[in-house]
């Protein structure tokens, strides 16, 4: 096999394990916020190593259009999911989902610390 | 008017980027047009600002990225091992960032690159008592305590976006 279809699976592999990972997360830890957590692993590695790994055949190619608009992707998608992150934890902060605190560094914020 | 000239030229790269197209003089044209419409629209609905527009950034934002990328990669390990755990290793903790920030600008910028490395969740922000920060592990908190990315955040913001925030709020 070429080693760009090497590299290219091992990345888009990877990307895809870590998809598990977060997904595994947002079954396994207890509230919405730790969950929030776990679904950011999707947002940002996995989707960066799955967009790596379409990239380089086509950088390798020579189709370097092609790499920009995957980096296109990236961008957008790393500009806007925080911002869905922000809107979701913010909505249960102030509909009463206190937090489950093991620890509150803030004036008791947090409510039930 | 220099702002909208700025946009015009990141629209016409943009278009010539997704678009593929450098031989074809219709499309090109059209290409033109359209990226003159948006700003022209832009224009008119007045979102041709420090905002929109944030030419003040420039090649700081650009240097700020690599460092923010580093950053989410290390943020995801952590995250990825402490679930991994029979038991996963987590001590959620609350805590309040004061921003050191000076415009609406870098404190979303701020807030965002929280949210955006795992293991740190930004819930609301405040203009009197920072951004409040909700963390995955008691290590996390202490790190966004240590202010590391508060000052970079600080640092993107030039004196010349600074006036310009002024300025736009008083027109």
């Amino acid at each position: 096999m070429d080693w760009p279809v090497i590299v290219s699976g091992v990345l888009v592999i990877s990307g895809a394990l870590l998809t598990i990972v977060g997904a595994y997360g947002t079954l396994r830890l207890p509230d919405i916020y730790t969950r929030l957590h776990a679904a950011s692993i999707t947002d940002t590695l996995a989707t960066f190593l799955i967009l790596a790994g379409l990239a380089v055949p086509s950088l390798v190619a020579g189709e370097w259009l092609i790499a920009v608009k995957l980096l296109f992707v990236l961008i957008f998608l790393w500009f806007t999911s925080p911002i869905a992150s922000y809107s979701i934890g913010h909505a249960a902060f102030f509909t009463a989902q206190k937090p489950r605190l093991d620890h509150d560094l803030t004036d008791g914020e947090g409510g039930t610390a | 008017m220099g702002r909208a000239l700025g946009l015009l030229v990141f629209l016409a790269a943009t278009w010539l980027l997704l678009s593929g197209i450098y031989d074809h003089s219709l499309l090109l044209w059209l290409g033109a047009a359209s990226c003159l419409l948006c700003v022209l629209i832009a224009w008119r609905m007045d979102v041709v600002d420090h905002e929109g527009t944030p030419l003040e950034l420039g090649w700081r934002i650009i240097a700020y990225w690599p460092w923010l990328f580093i950053e989410i990669v290390k943020a995801n390990i952590d995250v990825i091992r402490r679930l991994l755990r029979a038991d996963p290793d987590i001590s959620p903790t609350l805590v309040r960032s004061r921003t050191m920030q000076r415009t609406d600008l870098g404190r979303v910028i701020y807030a965002n690159s929280i949210t955006l490395t795992p293991g740190t969740l930004s819930i609301d922000i405040d203009d009197g008592k920072g951004i409040l920060v909700h963390a995955l592990s008691l290590e996390g908190a202490e790190g966004v305590l240590s202010d590391d990315m508060n000052r970079r955040c600080a640092g993107l913001e030039s004196d010349r976006l600074h006036r310009r925030a002024q300025e736009d709020q008083t027109p």
